[in-house]
């Protein structure tokens, strides 16, 4: 099978600064480290001394969220050009980036938020990933959002949708299984059919967070992407139903909030990978 | 008939919070949910309030939790992130602070948070080598008089009414420490390696330190620096630069044709 992701199939951390002393002195065995590609975006300083050092030891997989590849208007030529910037110097095993946008005539919102799947946008999606591959020199990964609203004039399913952008550019798919359970419990999906109709294929990674509960004016629970805990047990089956199709996958344990120790944080990635573990048998059956 | 939603109608909606939800944005039930726009509209503020929370962590303290978050959604309000690099963001924030009425009471209140501003610059800045003192001692007196002083990336400096530099220093101990001192200060704040210190000069160096920064020939500087009865200039210059600040002199012959 064509590798999809240079990330082993490994479970990993987000990178945080409150952590980079901790890491440093203890070289924990974690699969590898995510960063958030625009935390690295200035000249210089502790961010990229401890980068450097961390990148020495570890895979490292950027993590875009400010390219806005779900915008109307064209991709920010600047923005491009500082994450190439970024990936000839740190040569990431991986870039990804959101179905989604977040600036508007030159207003940075910081969230991420949706579109409506339709033939334009499909174009207007792969037309962005194109642009985004073509100037960094390399495949990305495109991830599924938790979305909280529907649009009437969607005629394209999201699965669809995906599959379409990575047929026609060649992209791979971050599967984010926190999404997927959020999405499906919002708009009334079975979160299994949705993992079970995924390509799995193109998957080069996968995530895992956790979710915050709420109900809509109309009374229905709402889930909220939220990164700000441990993640949920539902969650956890879902990854693991997710490994039954896929075998084992590089996945990133998600949280950004109310961020906590590392030893917290580390005993999620170790729980990621008991996981994975039994999954990794019945792949090595499946490829011989 | 089906709606079509345009960012430019999406983003109008999320930006004003009495807004209904826009056209075209619906749910499962096939039917709009304010509950779920609110989500979004809630993120984007959540987010850059948090943005600046951890950006301006001594004013928070200054005024506390709920006032900061409450002065910080009105700023929130009227000015929008210009970049992806969220770091960036705020650096107006002084201003609005400044003309925010509620913190007048807190008159220093905007000074603090331009220490912050450049506390979060120098973080990002570019890494440099500063000046060895040494590289100093070796330039004959004329040619060191002529000179400028090329900053290091990171270096910059704030000219308060007030004693900033003593009430960012006393914030960085829990429970916050008395402040020792009244008037105004000259605050410089550099990161030579790993760490940004802020430093706040005695009172004899301000005015040549102020007249570097502005560009001022060393000589030049030393003359305004001399109205301070107390000044010395050898003592001021290795001062400023074993404070890493200087990256190097430039000569007259470089910087004056």
């Amino acid at each position: 099978m064509l590798r999809k992701s240079a990330l082993p199939a490994r479970a990993g951390l987000g990178l945080k600064p409150t952590h980079y002393a901790d890491i440093m002195s203890g070289e924990p065995d974690v699969g590898f480290f995510e960063v958030h590609a625009e935390n690295y975006m200035g000249d210089g300083g502790p961010p990229h001394r401890y980068l450097e050092a961390i990148s020495a030891i570890y895979p490292i997989s950027l993590h875009g969220v400010g390219l806005s590849i779900g915008a109307e208007g064209p991709l920010d030529k600047a923005h491009l050009a500082r994450l190439k910037a970024l990936i000839g110097r740190y040569r990431p095993a991986s870039f990804s980036e959101h179905l989604a946008w977040s600036t508007h005539d030159s207003a940075f919102l910081n969230d991420l938020l949706p579109l409506p799947y339709t033939p334009a946008t499909l174009d207007r999606i792969v037309g962005h990933v194109d642009e985004v591959q073509q100037v960094l020199g390399q495949r990305m990964l495109l991830e599924n959002p938790s979305t909280y609203v529907l649009f009437e004039e969607s005629t394209i399913d999201e699965i669809d949708f995906l599959a379409a952008v990575a047929e026609r550019t060649g992209c791979g798919l971050l599967l984010d299984v926190n999404n997927v359970m959020v999405s499906s419990v919002n708009h009334r999906l079975d979160p299994v059919r949705y993992i079970d109709r995924f390509p799995v294929e193109l998957v080069g990674e996968i995530h895992l967070a956790g979710y915050d509960e709420a109900v809509d004016g109309a009374g229905d629970r709402l889930l909220i992407d939220a990164h700000a805990s441990a993640v949920l047990d539902d969650v956890f089956a879902l990854y693991d139903h997710t490994l039954s199709r896929s075998g084992p996958v590089a996945t990133l344990i998600e949280w950004d909030n109310n961020v906590p120790d590392f030893a917290t944080l580390f005993a999620e990635a170790r729980r990621a990978e008991a996981v994975m573990a039994g999954h990794a048998a019945g792949n090595t059956l499946k490829v011989a | 008939m089906q709606a079509t939603t345009s960012q430019s109608d999406f983003v109008a909606s999320l930006l004003d919070p009495a807004a209904a939800a826009p056209a075209g944005v619906t749910t499962m039930r096939g039917s709009p949910d304010a509950a779920r726009f609110d989500v979004y509209r809630n993120n984007v503020m959540v987010s850059l309030i948090g943005a600046l929370e951890q950006k301006f962590p001594v004013c928070r303290q200054i005024v506390g939790e709920e006032f900061f978050r409450d002065m910080a959604r009105l700023f929130v309000r009227q000015t929008k992130p210009s970049s992806p690099l969220i770091f960036l963001y705020g650096d107006d924030f002084p201003t609005f602070i400044d003309g925010f009425e509620p913190a007048r009471p807190v008159p220093y209140l905007g000074d603090a948070a331009r220490l912050e501003v450049a506390w979060m610059r120098a973080y990002h800045a570019a890494d440099g080598t500063p000046l060895d003192i040494a590289a100093i001692a070796a330039i004959g007196p004329e040619t060191l008089a002529a000179s400028r002083i090329v900053l290091h990336p990171s270096a910059s400096l704030l000219r308060s009414r007030w004693p900033v530099g003593s009430i960012w220093e006393a914030h960085q101990h829990k429970p916050v420490a008395k402040i020792g001192r009244s008037g105004a200060e000259t605050v410089l704040v550099v990161r030579p390696g790993a760490e940004v210190n802020v430093h706040i000069p005695p009172p004899s160096d301000r005015a040549f330190a102020e007249a570097l920064f502005a560009g001022a020939t060393l000589g030049d500087a030393a003359q305004a620096g001399s109205l301070d009865g107390d000044f010395d200039f050898g003592r001021a210059l290795v001062g400023l630069a074993s404070l890493g600040i200087i990256s190097g002199l430039q000569p007259a012959s470089e910087s004056d044709n």
